[in-house]
């Protein structure tokens, strides 16, 4: 009998999808449940967003988008509004490099006492986990309206990946070239310039640029709740209903969020080859 | 240039004694000085204005207020209620961006493709296969927030405007990875079914799905996780949750309730973070 499975597996039955003495069948009901009740808790307003009226009020207001404002002026405003991203999203992501490292310093385990390692891993945890919105809108209250707020919320968040991400970078280098520079005599500020920073710098600028290029999209819409560039300028002349300057706005963020895609394509495959 | 017989012995003592990386450090931090003052400029960033005493006195009170975090049975109330909804339009919006997903993952997948068993995809699948990858990049090249504004402006504020956002963003999102892993894996016997006759369904049913299950699934659970994180941002704009009952205590400056909030917030990300976790491990 087991032999004659084992020589034909084939002829044995699939496991059945809905089993209920299995765990995947819990798991699914639960998933459906969950999706149920999601669904009936949040009041959603579908039968207003499916009339007959609210198509026509949504073909309008889709209309309201044409033609977008190209007036010299505003899209000098615009350049301007995304140049300001720029600069926020770069100068958060500086600003990242410079306190992740710092903090990744105690937060490995090559370098430091254990002591000094868990305070500095829950920092590391607690910065990452608020997002940079929320960041944003604590830091409105500190810095005033403006990119510098959103420049210190980029950067406060952003620290938090860098450093936990820099911590593993400097924990998985090769020990030799520091143990060899120890065994001359070097204290640990030149065992870390000297041996291991240099291992590691080509994989920290690549972290580095890659949350760059995340920030770059964050920087767009952080301005939402006043925290400067692209969004700041998008959530004020929405608040107008100045819908022609909105889809200027939003051409520019879809056209920087396309190029920051392409340049770190084209970079990857540059730097890959 | 005469070579000194005690150098070749003992270099260490005749070899200046500087670093043979200096120049060049110093030449990147001089760029890099170079480059940083117009970021400066035009990012407004003037920190020790966050030091004179009026923006002190404003963020110590803010401060000051997170203790003790706000712990009254009304309040913690609202923020069970207000948790509970940012679940459900995560998950309400992530059960939309599936049902938007898997219809533009099926149409989009090449190895479901009739024509090209013959060699080249014919033009007009081709064209249609473009172009519905095109809309997924449309899709989620809009970020959720910015769909989430234009939403409130159509719906109004509340939930509706945050599952839309999900729905679209995601949507886009687990299409294009859907189409991608579908594509990865095996095509030889979803060929074979439709070589032999099979519809393409058919051919997806029973040629790619079984092999591309567990990791469809386990990237739509991922993507759950993140949409709860999303879902609280989104709230910032108007679009429910406790999101948007977070931006209104902040603009009270009511610290002990944003601490509760943020406790919350951690709490819950920490779960679904746990959850998915869990989940993902034992489809392996």
């Amino acid at each position: 009998m087991n032999a004659d499975h084992d020589a034909r597996p084939s002829e044995a039955l699939p496991a059945r999808l809905i089993a209920l003495r299995a765990r995947t069948g819990w798991v699914l009901l639960a998933a459906l449940a969950l999706v149920a009740a999601s669904f009936w808790s949040l009041d959603l307003q579908w039968s207003a967003f499916w009339s007959r009226g609210s198509a026509a009020s949504m073909g309008r207001f889709a209309a309201e988008f044409f033609p977008p404002d190209t007036s010299p002026p505003f899209v000098r405003k615009v350049a301007l509004a995304t140049a300001e991203t720029l600069a926020m999203s770069a100068l958060g992501t500086l600003l990242a490099s410079l306190f992740g490292l710092l903090l990744a310093l105690p937060a490995a385990r090559t370098h430091a006492r254990a002591l000094w390692r868990v305070p500095t891993r829950m920092l590391l945890n607690a910065l990452r986990a608020v997002p940079e919105l929320v960041w944003a809108s604590l830091m409105l209250i500190a810095a005033g309206l403006g990119p510098m707020a959103g420049t210190l919320a980029l950067a406060l968040h952003t620290t938090g990946v860098l450093g936990r991400l820099f911590a593993e970078a400097i924990e998985n280098t090769p020990p030799a070239p520091a143990f060899a520079l120890r065994v001359q005599g070097a204290g640990p500020a030149q065992v870390l310039l000297y041996a291991t920073l240099p291992q590691v710098a080509p994989q920290l600028v690549s972290y580095a640029l890659y949350r760059w290029e995340n920030n770059i999209r964050a920087a767009s819409i952080l301005g939402v709740v006043g925290a400067g560039g692209l969004g700041q300028l998008l959530s004020y002349h929405l608040a107008l209903f100045q819908m022609g300057r909105v889809a200027t706005i939003l051409l520019a963020m879809l056209a920087l969020v396309l190029a920051v895609d392409a340049a770190s394509y084209f970079a990857r495959r540059a730097m890959t080859r | 240039m005469t070579t000194d017989p005690v150098t070749l012995i003992s270099p260490s003592r005749s070899l200046p004694r500087r670093d043979p990386a200096l120049p060049g450090r110093l030449a990147w931090l001089a760029v890099s000085l170079l480059l940083l003052w117009p970021l400066l400029v035009l990012t407004e960033f003037r920190p020790w204005q966050m030091l004179e005493a009026r923006s002190l006195r404003v963020t110590a009170h803010f401060l000051t207020g997170f203790l003790p975090p706000a712990l009254n049975a009304d309040f913690l109330a609202t923020v069970a209620r207000e948790t509970w909804r940012t679940v459900a339009i995560a998950t309400a919006g992530v059960s939309l961006a599936l049902l938007v997903a898997v219809p533009l993952a099926l149409i989009a997948t090449a190895s479901l493709s009739v024509s090209s068993l013959a060699g080249r995809m014919a033009a007009g699948p081709f064209a249609v296969r473009q172009a519905t990858r095109a809309l997924m990049v449309a899709l989620r090249t809009v970020p959720e927030l910015v769909w989430a504004l234009v939403f409130v402006r159509v719906v109004g504020l509340g939930p509706t405007a945050g599952v839309l956002a999900i729905g679209l963003t995601y949507g886009g999102m687990l299409g294009k990875v859907f189409a991608e892993i579908l594509e990865s894996s095996d095509a030889h016997p979803t060929r074979m079914l439709l070589a032999n006759g099979s519809g393409r369904l058919q051919a997806f049913l029973y040629g790619l799905l079984p092999q591309a299950a567990p990791e469809l699934t386990s990237y739509a659970i991922y993507r759950w996780e993140c949409a709860i994180r999303s879902s609280v941002v989104l709230g910032f704009v108007g679009a429910g949750g406790l999101g948007q009952q977070m931006d209104s205590s902040l603009k009270m400056l009511a610290g002990n309730e944003v601490a509760t909030m943020l406790l919350v917030f951690f709490g819950l990300v920490a779960l679904a973070d746990a959850a998915s976790a869990w989940l993902r491990k034992s489809l392996r």
